[in-house]
Order: structure tokens, then C-alpha cells, then sequence
């Protein structure tokens, strides 16, 4: 078997419409195993929405995608998923704990609660992302930077080979972001494969090996090196990108 | 019965048995009639905290107006007045009416708040045109059934409770079973999906929990109010705690007590309906759970912030103390 020319992830003419205006328009994206690629581009450049496609999350108009060449159904324990941090109600009355082991519903499957393995497991991911001591906190009092830790834990919590994640830098301090860069490449050098959705043009070539920009259209994907360049960025944000050439 | 007797000796024997035998029956339906508003209570307070934390406390208003031509055409078909086939017609009508609001919302540009009083008045005056006409018509069979409008638990019978039981148990257990499940949906309906869950079905699943909820306490508390049995005890419960499990446990005692307290009042008071009795206890709760809850509560809030303001008067005090001390040191060092 040529595991070398085995996608992590592998998008094909993709393209997913809200209403008439696509949000997404014949997307290819290739993504090798053990990289960690940023998703890059302007808003409304349908980054979320690239990410929720390939979890199934919404139905694309066309095209289709292969995690590990098998459909997302059959492999969706092995991919682990960190959402937008405001998409949840964060004075959801529950903790800290609870939260990180929703991780292990996946695995757990129907009705079967969670059990002292799980929590073993959860409380281990905390330390991971140095945040054993909040245990027990209630979620709605946690800082930005915290509420995302704890959705890291609980992906790290499923396991996964695959991680998809939507702005995880999103709203955090400069010592959040640290620790999580740190993570995701330590992720990364596991072999795990790793996309992240981000904003930051200043920090890609220095947190990533692998970037893909967006705008509707897939306007360059591939290594770091090759494929962020001040021609292709100009693509893709459409001329806005002079802080660029000081590069 | 000596006591009894001592105490009215100036009665003669026979009505006294009477009165005995009318306090016996009157106690006997106040507990009937307890039972079953504690039951209702239970039942909508504890699926009523999933509504309240979705975010869709409005689905209950929509629930119990929409099932008012479904208990009018349930009658129309069958001629009875088996709570079972009421309360069958009423979640029907209630499902549908709840259907077609999700459904405008999805299908058409109709925005959530308009589609569902669009609905709401529609299907409640539909089923009061019904009831009009049911009235009219003049069939003897057809008293009771404008109870469904504002309620009336004093007519509740032991087959009632038992339909509130059965159906109020059933709900709850499945509740339970899925607790897990329901709490992803409602938390992370996004994550949810993404590790297998179908959330599309446990979402219907649980509009069929609160249309249970609903339907249940419909002859009780009445079409127009039964939303709030749906809300008020769970957002009284929201105040007192952080979590969830604690929450549905409060809920439902709270939704216990608002349903064994109004019945009990309105069945001391003449004149006065049950349903809105039931209501106003459960606001009370509210009333007193947004006053006086710790850490959520308005009093513990005023107090905290008076403490707050002060401790920072006090430290600025402290601040502001040093730097003109350090001031004048540095004056009487240059002046020197």
C-alpha cells in the first residue's frame, strides 16, 4: 500500500450554496497525512463552511470528500472537531470536567454514560492543556482563552487521527495562543493531521507547514513555502494585503 | 369519633354522617386532583429546563395553542371524552401546528417570531371556532370541553391522573435514558452531528417530549397558560444552581409544588379557576428565585457590588495615599 498517496483528507469539486450565491465553488483540496495546514482567507471566504462539509455538517450542492479514502460516516471516529467557541451558550449550567468528556460520547455511543476510564482519560487531556485545576469550574466563568483549552481537551479527549478545527486563536492572549501552537505541533510531529482554520496572515509561515487559501474558490493550496505568496495572498484577499511585502 | 361527637353535640345523627361522608369525598378529589397537578407539575417542570436552555421557552405557547382544534376534532370523531383520545388529538394538533412553524422558517424567508404567531393564533381560533360549534350543536356529551381554554382541575378524575402518569412517565424515562444524547444536542448540536449523533431526529424527539409535557396539563391548567408551567419552573431552578442534572431535579420539584399549591388554593377559594392559580404559584417561585438566589440573585447581586465598590474606594484611598506621600518625600527631598 503507497501510504504516502493516502490523503488525510481528500476534497473533491466541491461546492455548497446557501440560497442561489455559492458559499463554496468547485473546491479540490488535498491534505496529506501528518500536516498542519491553516485554512486562510477573508470573511465570507467560507472557511467554516469548507470545515463543516467535510464533517458532514452541511450538504454540499456537489462533489464529495474522503477522509483515509472512506466517506466521513465511516470514519468519523477517528477525526476530532474543536467548533467556533461562540457557537455554544457558554452559561450552559454544567463544568469544566463534563464538557472535556462529551469527547468520549462518540466512542461511548448510545444511551452507555460516561465511566471512570473516561473521566481518566478527560482529566489527562485537562493536563494537556494545562487546565487540571478548573476541573470542576463552572463553564459560564471561564475566560476566552479557557473556553477554548477546554474544547481542545475535548478533542483531544475523541482520540482522533484527523483534527478539524474552527479558529481555536480566536479571542485568546498571546500565552494561550503559545500553548496552543505547541499542541497542535506536537499533534502534528504524533502524526496526527491537523487544519486549522485561521486569521492571523502574520503567524502562518511560523505555526504551520501547510496552507490552504480560500475565497469561495480554492486559491492555492500546498506547502507553506511554495504556496504563501505575496502573488497568490493578492488572489485571494483582492489586493488588501500591502502590510505583506514587508515580509 | 367521641372527639367528633364533643365537639358537636348539637347536631343531630344523620347529617353528620352526611357532612363526614361529603368531607370524605371532597377530600378524596382534592387528593385526586393534587396528585395529578403534582404529577404535571413534575413532568413540565423537568422538560421544561431543556426548553428553557435551548432557548425555545416559546414552543410550549405554541404547543398548547395549537392542540385546541385537535381535542375539538378528536371529540367531533369520536363523541367520547376519554382522556386518552383528548390528549391523543391535542399532541397530534400540537405537532403539526409546531411542524409547520419549523418548516416556514426553513422553507420560506419568514422570520421565527412571525411564522409562529401566525401559527399560534390560527390554530387557537380554529379550535375555538370548533368548540363554538361543538357547544352549539347542543350535544349533552360536550360539558368539560371549553375547560381546555383556561383549565379547570377541579373535574380532573382518577383515569385523567392516571393518563398524566402514564404519559408524563413515559416522557420522563426516556428522558432520562437519553440524557446524555440530549444534553450534547442542547449544548452542541454542532458536535453533536460531527460524532454521529442524528440530531435531526433528537431534536423532533425531544418537540415530542415537551408536546407530552404540554398536552398533559391541558384540561388542568388550560391551553393559554400551560406554556408557563413549560418555563416558569425551570427558569425559578436556572437561579438556584449550575447544574444541569440539579436543575431538571429542582424543576420538576418546583412544577410539584406550583401544581399541589394551586389546587389547593383554588379549591379553598370559591370561584377561583385552577389554572391560573397553578400559574401565578409558579411566578411566585419565580419572583422569589430572582430575588433572593445566591450568587444569581438580584439581592445577592446589589449586595455584592456595594462590597465590590467598596473595596475599591478603599484601595484606591490606599493608592492615591501613597503617591502623595511619595510626593511629598520627593518635594521635601528637592526643597531640601
Amino acid at each position: 500500500m503507497q501510504t504516502h498517496e493516502t490523503n488525510a483528507i481528500q476534497v473533491t469539486d466541491l461546492t455548497v450554496a446557501y440560497r442561489e450565491t455559492p458559499v463554496l465553488w468547485d473546491i479540490d483540496l488535498d491534505v496529506p497525512p501528518g500536516v498542519l495546514l491553516a485554512i486562510v482567507g477573508p470573511n465570507g471566504a467560507g472557511k467554516t463552511t469548507l470545515i463543516k462539509a467535510i464533517l458532514g455538517l452541511v450538504r454540499p450542492a456537489a462533489g464529495n470528500v474522503l477522509i483515509y479514502n472512506k466517506p466521513y460516516d465511516a470514519q468519523r471516529r477517528i477525526v476530532g472537531y474543536v467548533p467556533q467557541r461562540g457557537s455554544v451558550d457558554w452559561d450552559f449550567p454544567t463544568n469544566v470536567l463534563d464538557v472535556v468528556m462529551m469527547g468520549r460520547y462518540g466512542a461511548l455511543g448510545w444511551i452507555k454514560r460516561p465511566g471512570k476510564h473516561d473521566r481518566e482519560l478527560a482529566m489527562h487531556a485537562l493536563e494537556k492543556v494545562g487546565m487540571e485545576k478548573y476541573t470542576n469550574r463552572q463553564i459560564s466563568q471561564l475566560s476566552g482563552g479557557q473556553q477554548q483549552r477546554v474544547f481542545l481537551a475535548r478533542a483531544l479527549v475523541q482520540d482522533a487521527i484527523v483534527y478539524l478545527m474552527d479558529e481555536p486563536f480566536q479571542g485568546v492572549d498571546a500565552t494561550t495562543e503559545r500553548a496552543i501552537v505547541t499542541l497542535l505541533q506536537e499533534l502534528r510531529a504524533n502524526g496526527k493531521t491537523v487544519v486549522v482554520v485561521h486569521h492571523d496572515l502574520q503567524t502562518v509561515t511560523d505555526y504551520f507547514d501547510w496552507v490552504t487559501l480560500l475565497n469561495i474558490r480554492r486559491i492555492a493550496s500546498g506547502p507553506v513555502d511554495d504556496t504563501f505568496t505575496p502573488d497568490n495572498l493578492r488572489e485571494t484577499y483582492g489586493g488588501r494585503v500591502a502590510f505583506m511585502k514587508n515580509r | 369519633m367521641s372527639l367528633w361527637n364533643d365537639f358537636q353535640p348539637r347536631f343531630p345523627r344523620v347529617p353528620q354522617i352526611m357532612a363526614n361522608f361529603y368531607f370524605l369525598t371532597h377530600f378524596y378529589t382534592l387528593i385526586i386532583v393534587s396528585i395529578g397537578a403534582a404529577l404535571l407539575g413534575t413532568v413540565s417542570g423537568a422538560l421544561g429546563t431543556y426548553a428553557v436552555l435551548r432557548r425555545q421557552s416559546l414552543l410550549g405557547d405554541a404547543i398548547s395553542h395549537a392542540a385546541l382544534p385537535g381535542i375539538a376534532i378528536a371529540f367531533m370523531l369520536t363523541g367520547s371524552k376519554t382522556p386518552l383520545i383528548l390528549v391523543l388529538g391535542a399532541a397530534i394538533a400540537g405537532w403539526v401546528g409546531t411542524l409547520i412553524i419549523l418548516s416556514i422558517v426553513r422553507l420560506t424567508r419568514i422570520k421565527y417570531d412571525s411564522a409562529f404567531s401566525l401559527v399560534l393564533s390560527t390554530f387557537f381560533g380554529f379550535g375555538l371556532v370548533l368548540l363554538t360549534q361543538i357547544q352549539r350543536n347542543g350535544d349533552a356529551n360536550q360539558a368539560g370541553l371549553d375547560d381546555f381554554i383556561f383549565g379547570q382541575a377541579a373535574t380532573m378524575l382518577k383515569r385523567d391522573v392516571l393518563t398524566i402518569g402514564i404519559l408524563g412517565g413515559i416522557a420522563l424515562i426516556i428522558m432520562l435514558i437519553l440524557w446524555k444524547e440530549l444534553k450534547l444536542l442542547i449544548f452542541d448540536e454542532g458536535f453533536a452531528a460531527s460524532i454521529g449523533f442524528p440530531t435531526r431526529a433528537l431534536d423532533i424527539l425531544l418537540t415530542s417530549l415537551f408536546v407530552i409535557a404540554i398536552v398533559i396539563g391541558l384540561q388542568a391548567v388550560g391551553a393559554v397558560l400551560m406554556s408557563a408551567m413549560l418555563v416558569a419552573p425551570a427558569v425559578a431552578a436556572r437561579q438556584w444552581t449550575d447544574k444541569i442534572s440539579l436543575m431538571v431535579l429542582l424543576a420538576a420539584c418546583f412544577g410539584a409544588l406550583a401544581g399541589v399549591s394551586g389546587t389547593f388554593i383554588s379549591s379553598i377559594a370559591v370561584g377561583v379557576p385552577t389554572g391560573p392559580t397553578i400559574i401565578l404559584c409558579a411566578t411566585v417561585i419565580v419572583g422569589f428565585s430572582i430575588a433572593f438566589a445566591p450568587n444569581r440573585g438580584l439581592l445577592w447581586n446589589s449586595i455584592r457590588q456595594r462590597r465590590n465598590r467598596r473595596s475599591l474606594k478603599i484601595a484606591a484611598a490606599k493608592l492615591i495615599g501613597a503617591a502623595t506621600t511619595e510626593n511629598q518625600i520627593k518635594n521635601d527631598t528637592r526643597s531640601s
